[in-house]
């Protein structure tokens, strides 16, 4: 039987995700902890971060501890029409920490849905990725953005690759003033620059985002935001859920629909998930992906109540003291509820709430 | 309550009077002592006064829901925040600086001294030069005079300072003033709050272009 109490938050969150999980049929999927080498280094575009921690195999072969789960799981597997792969995973990757520039581990836990994704599924993705949320602290948001609608308006206001990049960055910023100065050194009329700055005022109530982008860009151009809109209408946790054209995932990773999740307290997004056909197509599979990962190791800064004792009692016993009567002793106090350690002197900075001192025959 | 991280110094002054304007007053932020954080629960504000270079790390670790701080600092980290206003605010230019008498024909690899290593390899790496970076944290005008460096990548607002030592501005690389910043997490749960000090701001920020 496990005591709740003793759990930290991101252990929680594992026995809850994966619950979750398998009700929706997403099996387990075991990775090991190494990857030979050569698959980030044709797929590095796709990682996070270039760095890997190398090694060498007892035969030679140069091996890395996962950067990235994503890889190792779409690598293997047939496309099939009408079918998914449908898996969860708890998994532990090692990345270069963006503050301290040192490799740092970082604990996992998420979930892919492979194979013939169609609307259902990405809903399906999305409001497990909103139940997620929600197992850990009710105080939390997903924010969901569509790729496909933000590229083809790219696309068509200037197809200069530095005007895409720079402007991307700054919808990702919610920087209005310098997107409106970079369309102006691009000669992008006022029309043009209105119609990409919607991206960054349009953000919130899904319904409220749908009006604004239908009256810029037609009812044509937000027909699967509409369609995901309705589904989510239905969903018990869709007042979670938002749209935010800031969410700006990586676009040779992402199309489509992308999404990022935030917890009330936790100083960054946890969450971080969408549709990756383009990575899909790069390890030569033909069929569509969508998925999630959550951080977990950012739950430690969940606040929670900080224990104002180590241990409930003290208990000193001397090197006289009869072992049977310390056994009974310690067994007598835990019946009773309360935590001890048995000790022979009292350790530096330990805090307890009461001594029991057993030494010269006391209780 | 909103966290509000403001630059010590006359920038940080000068912003908070926008605030104050904006009806986000603290009274006891103008008594003179040594304290650093001013709260007034009334109008829900909690202000604190911090090194400049730092708002951004406040805000960036959600210590602070929002702050001010430079363009240069926002180019030079690139903290993950949204960068929401333009305040019009403490303006002036990051530019390349030398002796008046130097010239760079492109046959060595230039140095340059700077604070900003991060501007400026981007600079140097946009039109291709081979540098070579000396990262400085203070008295940067010194290093062209001492032959520690061909020319300085800096912050140049009247350009006095530049040409007391004989130097002189070679090329302006960009524009710089202070920007108001947000937590990304906290622009989700204190949106209402954060949207209003926004609208507020902006309101004076256009009656003061328009005037």
């Amino acid at each position: 039987m496990i005591e709740e109490t003793l759990l930290k938050n991101e252990e929680k969150a594992v026995y809850a995700l994966r619950s979750l999980y398998r009700r929706y049929g997403y099996l387990p999927f075991r990775m090991s902890k190494f990857e030979e080498y050569e698959l980030y280094v044709r797929n590095k575009d796709f990682l996070v971060s270039d760095r890997v921690i190398t090694f060498n195999d007892t035969n030679g072969k140069l091996l890395a501890l996962k950067p990235d789960v994503t890889l190792s799981i779409i690598r293997g597997g047939e496309d099939t029409p009408g079918v998914k792969q449908k898996v969860c995973y708890n998994e532990n990757v090692y990345r270069v920490s963006e503050s301290t520039h040192r490799f740092k581990e970082i604990m996992q836990a998420g979930l892919e849905c492979i194979g013939d994704v169609d609307l259902y599924d990405i809903y399906e993705v999305i409001s497990l990725a909103a139940q997620s949320l929600t197992l850990i602290s009710d105080r939390c948001a997903l924010e969901i953005s569509h790729l496909g609608l933000l590229s083809a308006v790219l696309d068509e206001l200037c197809p200069d690759g530095a005007f895409r990049e720079q402007a991307l960055r700054y919808i990702a910023g919610k920087n209005a003033h310098d997107l409106r100065r970079l369309c102006a050194e691009y000669g992008i009329g006022p029309d043009g620059t209105d119609r990409l700055a919607v991206f960054i005022t349009a953000y919130g109530d899904r319904h409220r985002v749908l009006d604004n982008l239908r009256a810029v860009f037609g009812t044509g151009a937000v027909r699967e935001l509409q369609m995901l809109s309705d589904l989510l209408d239905g969903s018990p946790v869709g007042d979670r859920v938002t749209f935010d054209f800031s969410v700006v995932n990586d676009m040779n990773y992402y199309n489509g629909f992308v999404f990022r999740g935030f917890l009330d307290g936790i100083c960054d997004s946890v969450l971080s998930g969408g549709q990756y056909d383009n990575m899909m197509r790069r390890v030569g599979r033909s069929s569509g992906a969508v998925g999630f990962a959550l951080y977990l190791d950012l739950l430690e800064q969940l606040t929670s109540v900080r224990r104002e004792y180590d241990v409930d009692v003290l208990l000193l016993y001397g090197p006289d003291t009869d072992c049977r009567a310390v056994a009974d002793k310690v067994a007598a106090l835990q019946a009773d509820g309360l935590t001890v350690t048995a000790q022979k002197a009292v350790p530096a900075k330990l805090r307890f709430r009461e001594l029991c001192d057993m030494r010269g025959g006391g209780v | 309550m909103l966290n509000i991280a403001l630059p010590k110094g006359r920038l940080g002054e000068k912003v908070y009077a926008m605030f104050e304007a904006a009806g986000y007053e603290c009274p006891s932020i103008r008594e003179v002592n040594r304290k650093l954080v001013f709260e007034n629960a009334d109008t829900g504000v909690r202000y604190f006064w911090v090194k400049p270079s730092d708002v951004s790390i406040y805000v960036e670790r959600g210590a602070a829901d929002i702050g001010v701080a430079g363009k240069d600092i926002l180019l030079e980290y690139e903290p993950a925040v949204y960068e929401l206003l333009d305040l019009g605010l403490g303006k002036c230019r990051m530019a390349v600086a030398g002796p008046k008498d130097f010239y760079d024909d492109g046959t060595r690899t230039l140095r340059v001294a700077t604070k900003f290593t991060n501007i400026a390899s981007a600079y140097y790496a946009g039109i291709g030069r081979d540098i070579d970076i000396i990262k400085l944290n203070g008295s940067i005008e010194i290093a062209p005079l001492l032959g520690l460096s061909d020319v300085i990548v800096d912050i140049v607002e009247t350009g006095s300072t530049l040409r007391e030592n004989d130097l002189e501005v070679k090329t302006e690389i960009l524009p710089i003033s202070a920007r108001l910043v947000a937590n990304k997490s906290s622009f989700r749960f204190k949106g209402t709050e954060i949207e209003r000090v926004v609208n507020a701001l902006s309101r004076q920020i256009d009656a003061a272009s328009n005037t």
